[in-house]
């Protein structure tokens, strides 16, 4: 027996085959995969799996593929760094960063779900990669489809930094800039993707493009021996990828590999955009979509898909929700990459500002094992830090006028 | 009588159109309603305990019924209500 046994709707869990669905005909609920877990767990093991490639491949156990793959080979197994200056400075013994900046091969982790994703659409017989971006998962799709030889169609809205839109110019893809926010781009994607036979990584690939971002969880665990973490703070956009780390955990233990998850699950969003912190804080299981207006525009989305279940997800898991304002975004950038020289995007900086938060109101403990996700490389987002980083200064090459300044 | 947008999804239950008519004090009276003119409706609309599905948003004159009393909400003759479903989509 495969160990994808279909699609199931997480409202009515009605059952589809594993194809290119995304939203259950009868209650528009979203569908996503259902393993068998039991012929899983006889097949994987701690072993099996560190002999594994040194990529997010090494789990594809738990990942929706039927064969080997064949996009996004190096995708994944970044670094867990052990954020001792950072630590310290918030006050906290045991700090790691998940460094995703560092993806292969666009710099984000984003690379993980395409990864997935665009193995599973050549699966399903795709020879057409699209996908709604803030960015990120442009930049991705585009460079993957490149490498696979697909043609490719990135949508993305109207107002992004400028590394972002080249990151995709550079690959040659269709390009199309979306007069609106990501909000419309995504509904216009919808709306294509009923037409045209594409495989668009983040609406009717969904289900299985959503299961890459569980290796963040998995390589976590592994990378601290076999240990889930006390805390986890995880930048939020659709609520994704929040949803999926808890998942991505939980499974570990399902199959085997460790002992029942205690980690709380903690959502950060920027103030200007912060749908789903909002609910979260009004104690409500259901949210506002709002306009964004927040310097991280990888988070701007306005309307999250999975909103609801990244509420479920931290209730579950007793964690909490933050916010941090577009100043404090830039203030997280620059913490971390003066405390762990790592220099992150906007979604990173919103990510340190709610770990800072969520430590000084007590919630995090400085015993605490605690791990924050850096999603996205600074480098594509610099018109948010560059008029806040100082000048270079300017000397003529002459010793005595370096004495004269340094001396 | 109060306007009722229709999504695509949903057409093939009231004849292909787009928008109906129909009458009720509150969105649950407006349900029944539409459920006897067009028979399977409340079906896709509510779940087994007649709540209205967690995927399914519905707009009075552009509010979400969720901000003012769920399926309580009461209706007055020229109101507007749309049916949407959730997009599952987006990114991180």
């Amino acid at each position: 027996m495969a160990k994808m046994q279909a699609l199931n709707c997480r409202e009515c869990g009605k059952e589809y085959p594993t194809e290119a669905l995304h939203v259950c005909e009868l209650c528009f609920g979203p569908l996503e995969v259902k393993y068998n877990y039991t012929e899983i767990k006889q097949a994987i093991s701690r072993a099996s799996i560190e002999a594994g490639p040194r990529s997010l491949w090494r789990y594809s156990a738990l990942l929706p593929i039927e064969g080997t793959p064949t996009v996004g080979i190096h995708a994944g197994f970044t670094p867990l760094v052990r954020a001792n200056n950072l630590g310290a400075f918030l006050g906290l013994d045991e700090l790691y960063i998940k460094n995703d900046c560092v993806n292969h091969p666009t710099l984000s982790f984003k690379d993980r779900v395409v990864a997935v994703a665009l193995t599973r659409a050549r699966e399903l017989g795709y020879e057409t990669a699209a996908c709604a971006s803030t960015g990120n998962l442009a930049n991705s799709v585009a460079a993957h489809a490149a490498q696979a030889g697909m043609q490719c169609y990135v949508f993305i809205p109207g107002d992004l930094e400028t590394a972002k839109v080249l990151g995709n110019l550079i690959y040659r893809p269709k390009v199309i800039e979306v007069e609106g926010t990501y909000d419309d781009v995504n509904r216009l994607c919808s709306e294509i993707a009923a037409e045209r036979r594409w495989a668009f990584v983040n609406v009717n690939i969904r289900p299985y493009y959503a299961e890459g971002s569980k290796t963040l969880a998995f390589e976590t665990v592994e990378q601290l021996g076999w240990q889930a973490p006390d805390h986890v703070v995880v930048p939020m956009a659709s609520g994704s990828l929040l949803t999926k780390i808890w998942k991505g955990l939980n499974e570990l233990h399902t199959v085997g590999l460790i002992g029942p998850v205690s980690t709380k699950v903690n959502g950060a969003q920027a103030e200007g955009c912060s749908p789903i912190a909002t609910a979260f804080k009004q104690g409500r299981d259901f949210f506002k979509p709002v306009k964004p207006n927040t310097i991280a525009k990888s988070l701007a989305i306005g309307n999250p898909a999975d909103g609801y279940y990244a509420l479920k997800t931290a209730m579950e898991s007793g964690g909490q929700m933050e916010t941090v304002t577009d100043e404090e975004i830039v203030e997280g950038i620059k913490l971390l990459a003066q405390t762990e020289g790592i220099f992150t995007e906007t979604a990173g900086g919103v990510t340190i500002g709610v770990l800072q938060k969520l430590v000084k109101q007590g919630i995090i403990k400085k015993e605490d094992v605690t791990v924050a996700y850096i999603t996205g490389n600074g480098l594509k987002t610099q018109e948010a830090v560059v008029d806040s980083v100082g000048r270079p200064i300017r000397i003529p090459p002459s010793l005595v006028k370096f004495e004269q300044m340094f001396g | 009588m109060i306007k009722v947008r229709i999504p695509t999804p949903l057409r093939s239950m009231t004849g292909g159109k787009g928008e109906v008519e129909s009458t009720g004090g509150t969105i649950q009276e407006l349900i029944d309603n539409l459920d006897s003119s067009h028979p399977g409706l409340k079906d896709r609309l509510c779940d087994e305990r007649g709540e209205v599905r967690r995927f399914i948003n519905i707009y009075v004159n552009e509010e979400d019924i969720r901000f003012l009393t769920g399926k309580h909400t009461p209706l007055k003759d020229g109101d507007e209500v749309s049916i949407v479903p959730a997009i599952a989509g987006g990114s991180l």
